[in-house]
């Protein structure tokens, strides 16, 4: 059992910036987030892509401020739980238990929701029979690659995954790599390497193509595919991969009986506290009149957020209002003072 | 100001006025039509507002900017008539379009 001050879920920018207002102020915390790496959408989706409205940084991409906001918070020493989703949220006594779907628990007085627009989960073939054999011979992420080795396997999807793996696997199975157009997202160097490996015969590649059926009974013994000109094929197959990115999905936080709106939590406007209190949320999942969906919405968002926590985390004392450039118990915490 | 049609995966129709400058996607959000999840607000990251547009206006509509397509590869159920509509800038020429919002957006 972990116990802090405040788990925070979600390691986005507005989670990330949460923890540093949160150290500023005396306050220990977590962070859990289902990705396997820090960042949130920022990392999930546009690491390399720039970023023009964070004031004071003129151009950054996600990843350099991913990357900023961690170093920012180094002194803090924060404990990340990746790979994890949190599943029960409840209130025992004073405080309030978390459990993740890894089995992790931790007791904390106050939990600050960062979560985006939720956990990011891979998306899903649309026809009904791969869900049958999802995890047995059906994937959307691969763990262990030996399972493959002088397999037959069918690849779709056209971003980088899909063509990195179509490449590595090549090498000792069997690869069929089928993407719904003649162009790929991923980088132009992979796509000339799956051409190469085509013309040596190493590779089948079906474009124009997608997804009409799974068959099999046990396993997968086959999978027939559909041409934009309405043509069907049927491809022998062991095992089928499917990359087409994440989506991101709400998940459990809908049943812990936070107040929402469509898909977002409602919060006050003057600590960003849920209905449950406690329980604040701050960034892309929060709602309120007037709320934008910006980095530096969530920045603000943190900061009061924080100090929220604090009357929770130390019932007995007061919080003073300080600045870092004079506070000596905030650069004492910062490791910064002289 | 656009009359833009929207057909859900329940056989409803709904038909609203979208003022010029919004885009399809926020035409419907605004008026709650289901359908249309639009997670990422608006920056062609996410595929979630996905709508087939009906075959007589798809030469009609704006091309497809860089990203869109690529965005789309990873839609549920992509098709030739697929667009983000996050990415359909509503004006005066867009009056009648009509859209179907696909069963699912992921």
């Amino acid at each position: 059992m972990n116990k802090t001050d405040v788990l925070i879920i979600g390691a986005g920018p507005t989670g990330l910036f949460c923890a540093h207002q949160l150290g500023i102020i005396g306050l220990k915390c977590e962070i859990v987030d289902n990705l396997d790496k820090v960042g949130g959408q920022c990392i999930e989706l546009y690491p390399d892509k720039p970023i023009y409205d964070i004031p004071a940084v003129p151009e950054c991409t996600g990843e350099e401020l991913t990357n900023n906001l961690l170093q920012q918070i180094k002194p803090f020493n924060i404990n990340f739980h990746l790979n994890q989703r949190v599943e029960e949220v409840k209130k025992i006594d004073n405080h309030w238990y978390v459990k993740t779907n890894s089995g992790k628990e931790f007791t904390v007085a106050s939990i600050v929701v960062a979560g985006g627009v939720g956990s990011f989960e891979p998306r899903k073939f649309s026809v009904k029979e791969a869900e049958k054999f999802e995890n047995t011979s059906l994937f959307y992420s691969i763990k262990d690659k030996n399972i493959f080795k002088d397999k037959t396997i069918t690849i779709f999807g056209g971003g980088d995954s899909a063509l990195d793996w179509a490449i590595e696997l090549s090498n000792h199975s069997k690869v069929n790599l089928v993407h719904r157009r003649d162009e790929f997202s991923g980088a132009q160097a992979s796509v000339d390497k799956v051409k190469e490996l085509q013309s040596k015969g190493k590779l089948d590649l079906y474009t124009k193509f997608q997804l009409s059926s799974v068959i099999g009974d046990k396993n997968i013994e086959s999978v027939a595919i559909k041409h934009d000109d309405e043509t069907t094929k049927e491809i022998k197959s062991d095992y089928v991969l499917g990359f087409f990115g994440l989506i991101m999905q709400l998940g459990p936080i809908l049943n812990w009986g936070l107040n929402l709106d469509k898909k977002t939590i409602q919060v006050n406007t003057e600590n960003f506290e849920t209905n449950l209190p406690g329980i604040f949320a701050i960034g892309d999942i929060c709602s309120y009149p007037g709320k934008l969906k910006l980095i530096l919405s969530g920045f603000h968002e943190g900061a009061l957020a924080a100090r929220g926590c604090f009357k929770y985390a130390r019932p007995d004392e007061k919080l003073r209002f300080e600045f870092t450039t004079t506070s000596k118990a905030a650069q004492e915490r910062l490791g910064v003072k002289k | 100001m656009a009359k833009i049609t929207y057909h859900t995966h329940d056989n409803k129709t709904h038909t609203v006025d979208v003022q010029n400058g919004l885009s399809v996607m926020e035409g419907a959000v605004q008026n709650d039509i289901p359908g249309i999840d639009a997670d990422c607000g608006g920056g062609m990251a996410c595929a979630t507002c996905h709508v087939y547009v009906n075959e007589e206006w798809l030469d009609k509509l704006p091309e497809k900017e860089d990203g869109e397509e690529d965005m789309l590869d990873m839609a549920f159920e992509p098709k030739q008539n697929s667009r983000l509509s996050c990415q359909l800038i509503v004006s005066d020429e867009l009056d009648g379009l009509e859209v179907n919002i696909p069963s699912k957006q992921g």
